[in-house]
């Protein structure tokens, strides 16, 4: 297992590596149209071969992971702060707060969060670039994506509020803000980390999903939901594995965001 | 001895050879429903799926012919246009009976009629001929023989009657009894619908045989195109009527004896550019989309042989204007498609004091040219056309953003709060005549995408194309009506304010076994001719 965990950081590492350095590393722009290719197979020139618009898969993959991997972890790190704000006060606080709070946190959980998304994407300006739009995806998801982890750190707060360690700073004559800061953020760090830590594969898949809808990253940037796109018909491409590609690397990647999560660092 | 053993095989061929030709009579055709039809009520039909029973079940007075794009007599033997093109006369088929057995007579015609221009009932097939104020007076004058009068000409007024299926006045199953070729004989939603031949269906062919020749059809609800495939090539349904350019090729490779190109269909893809003045847009961007020489620079900026040979495969062709090659009559073949060529676009838009300033193309008051285009999400041939002309305008330094949004934000941008710059959508186009269109074409349309209900028009040239298309519907004689319309399709290449870009090829897929098949660019392109389509000898024994 201690194995399997090192090839996974390993993996994680140059797959994260490349896609920083796609720059130098893609043989095209993840822009330019090869119009004399479109749908090649794979070649010297072209890796991975070419995307129905003669656009170097390989490029793209490399660029599509970067989106994906650099603004999974920023939306998984905005949703776990609002999760520890939210949860973290409800749960210090306790009594009615707490219960308001959570009605809200489960009002928010019962919402249909992907037509929360379509209606949200439609609401927003059109004339943004693609970065700006990638960027949009992101946050929307990280403010979207809160409720679930708050409510387990809302749980942990309560725990630890109620515990000995809590009790003798209350008589030591430590409160409010000097309590939270001190005392009970340090211990929720953990279950912190490991909502944020789960939340990253659950970003780029959500990501993957509204790329699917065609309602993710703008074109031309890619990401691994964009790329993913290409699998939406599959008695077209089955003659075609290369096109796999993406799939795999989401595959490889979540699960080894998986086996980077240790036992201990896991709620229980 | 010798003989005798020639009589038996002679006699055992006989028998076998009776069998295959009762074999071929029979069958069930199969083939898929997007969706399970809204209605069966053959006027209130708006949805394809509806439409396609509508075209199975029903019996119209004339039939336009798919192949020779003409009128041609059904229910009605004979029928004059008089009164200005206000009236119509009909002589009606004898010894005709619906479905139930009841018998047609002019009642029926003049029940369905009254119930067409009912505007209680709000029915899609009546809009066509609702050509001014007042009432429809339906006269019978025998039991064969009625006089249909409308409040003002209806220009193609005969044409138009393929749409609307007969009625019957007096049988108990209402719109249920019919007088096409098929009845629906079950119906399970969200799965299939069952259609029986029509017992008392009126037409033969030349032998004096009954048609249609299928014993039934199966209509399954199928949504997944890949499905769909699948099935057909499985064999478990005979054709896909409308079939994408990438499963086209599929099925081409495998099997090229199923795959039909008919030619160029009438629907076309195009963009055009908000022109609404109360739009919440700048000036400076409102002054670009209103300028003639922006928007054809914007046209010949774009590479439409690209759009054609790579967003379709190849299988479309760079569009010219509102009307297809393929509608034969209507189409004014002077226009051609607007060349690829981004010199020229730079100097129309250096006319108009737009300049590039290190490669990026600015207005004359410094304005970055950078705009959006937006498109339904889903459809692919849409992104791919959206993303292949970013790359064309930024060889002219314009920089395009594509947003892809879901259909009911894109028509609400489009039809209430004009927060949009261009829209890239396409035109299914069901009807060959103008009229049709006379909705997109008047300023003072809802449908006027560009900048619709205008007050007045807006420009010299709408005010044109306004006068000429109501020139055209009010004209009687078509070659009159013909030189209008292509004064308008002269205006619209010209000006521009719909940027058409492809119209794509008709194309289908049919299984072997279908016999007398022949695939148009009208709808329904393989099946227009259901009574006379017949199955394969094995297809209709194992069926």
């Amino acid at each position: 297992m201690k194995w399997a965990r090192i090839m996974a950081i390993a993996f994680l590492l140059v797959v994260s590596a490349a896609s920083l350095l796609a720059n130098f590393v893609a043989p095209a722009s993840y822009a330019h149209q090869f119009r004399d290719v479109p749908d090649a197979a794979p070649s010297r020139q072209h890796l991975l071969g070419t995307d129905d618009l003669g656009r170097d898969r390989f490029s793209r993959v490399l660029y599509g992971t970067r989106v994906s991997l650099l603004l999974a972890p920023a939306a998984a790190l905005l949703a776990s702060v609002l999760a520890a704000l939210v949860g973290g006060i409800a749960g210090f606080v306790g009594g009615w707060v707490e219960r308001c709070v959570m009605a809200a946190t489960d009002l928010f959980l019962s919402l249909p969060w992907l037509f929360l998304l379509i209606t949200v994407r439609a609401l927003l300006p059109l004339n943004v670039s693609p970065v700006t739009s990638v960027v949009i995806t992101f946050a929307l998801l990280g403010c979207l994506g809160w409720a679930g982890a708050a409510r387990v750190v809302c749980a942990d707060a309560r725990a630890l509020s109620q515990s000995d360690f809590v009790l003798l700073a209350r008589a030591s004559g430590s409160a409010g803000i000097r309590l939270l800061w001190h005392h009970l953020v340090p211990n929720l760090k953990p279950v912190l980390y490991a909502q944020f830590w789960i939340s990253v594969p659950v970003f780029m898949i959500a990501e993957a999903n509204l790329g699917i809808l065609g309602l993710g990253v703008a074109e031309p940037l890619p990401s691994w939901g964009s790329l993913l796109r290409e699998l939406e018909s599959f008695s077209t491409i089955s003659g075609q594995p290369w096109q796999f590609v993406p799939l795999i690397l989401l595959i490889v990647v979540v699960s080894s965001f998986h086996l980077v999560l240790t036992q201990e660092e896991l709620p229980v | 001895m010798r003989q005798r053993w020639v009589r038996i095989v002679l006699l055992i061929l006989a028998v076998l050879s009776t069998g295959i030709a009762l074999a071929q009579s029979g069958g069930e055709l199969r083939f898929c429903l997007r969706s399970d039809p809204k209605t069966f009520n053959p006027l209130l039909m708006a949805d394809d799926a509806s439409e396609t029973v509508r075209y199975l079940t029903g019996g119209v007075l004339m039939r336009l012919n798919r192949l020779t794009q003409e009128a041609e007599p059904e229910l009605a033997t004979s029928w004059k246009v008089s009164d200005g093109g206000k009236t119509i006369t009909l002589k009606l088929r004898d010894g005709v009976r619906f479905s139930d057995g009841t018998p047609l007579s002019s009642d029926d015609v003049a029940y369905t009629v009254q119930q067409l221009m009912d505007p209680a009932l709000h029915s899609p097939t009546g809009d066509a001929f609702r050509s001014g104020e007042g009432r429809v007076i339906t006269r019978v004058l025998g039991k064969n023989r009625i006089t249909i009068t409308f409040p003002a000409p209806i220009a193609g007024l005969d044409k138009l009657f393929d749409q609307v299926a007969i009625m019957s006045a007096k049988s108990p199953q209402k719109e249920m009894a019919v007088l096409g070729p098929y009845y629906v004989a079950e119906n399970k939603a969200g799965a299939y619908l069952i259609l029986k031949r029509n017992p008392n269906y009126w037409k033969h062919d030349s032998s004096g045989r009954q048609l249609p020749y299928i014993d039934s059809v199966r209509l399954e609800i199928q949504q997944n195109r890949d499905i769909e495939t699948l099935r057909l090539e499985r064999g478990e349904i005979d054709f896909i009527n409308s079939i994408d350019a990438e499963y086209y090729d599929k099925v081409m490779a495998q099997n090229p004896a199923m795959a039909h190109d008919a030619g160029i269909s009438l629907d076309a893809e195009f963009m055009w550019f908000n022109q609404v003045p109360t739009s919440p847009l700048p000036a400076y961007k409102k002054a670009w989309f209103t300028s003639t020489n922006f928007r054809r620079a914007i046209s010949e900026a774009i590479n439409r042989e690209d759009l054609v040979r790579i967003a379709f495969r190849g299988r479309a062709h760079p569009a010219a204007g509102p009307v297809s090659p393929g509608n034969k009559f209507w189409f004014n073949s002077k226009l051609q498609p607007h060349p690829f060529d981004q010199k020229s676009a730079l100097q129309r838009l250096a006319q108009d004091g737009f300049h590039l300033q290190d490669g990026v193309l600015h207005d004359r008051d410094g304005h970055m040219v950078e705009f959006s285009i937006v498109t339904n999400a889903g459809n692919k041939y849409r992104e791919r056309m959206a993303t292949m002309i970013q790359q064309d305008l930024s060889g002219i330094g314009i920089k395009l953003n594509v947003v892809t949004l879901d259909f009911p934000s894109l028509i609400e941008r489009m039809t209430r709060t004009f927060d949009y710059e261009a829209c890239l959508l396409g035109l299914v186009n069901t009807d060959l005549d103008p009229n049709s269109q006379m909705n997109v074409w008047l300023s003072s349309s809802d449908n006027h995408q560009w900048n619709p209900s205008q007050k007045t028009p807006a420009t010299a040239w709408e005010a044109e194309i306004d006068k000429l298309m109501r020139a055209q519907a009010s004209a009687l004689d078509a070659k009159q009506r013909k030189q209008y319309f292509d004064q308008v399709q002269e205006i619209a290449w010209e000006q521009e304010p719909f940027i058409y870009l492809v119209n794509k090829d008709a194309l289908s897929a049919v299984s072997p076994s279908v016999r007398n098949v022949h695939p148009v660019v009208l709808r329904p392109q393989v099946y227009w001719n259901i009574d006379e389509l017949s199955l394969g000898s094995e297809v209709a024994r194992n069926k």
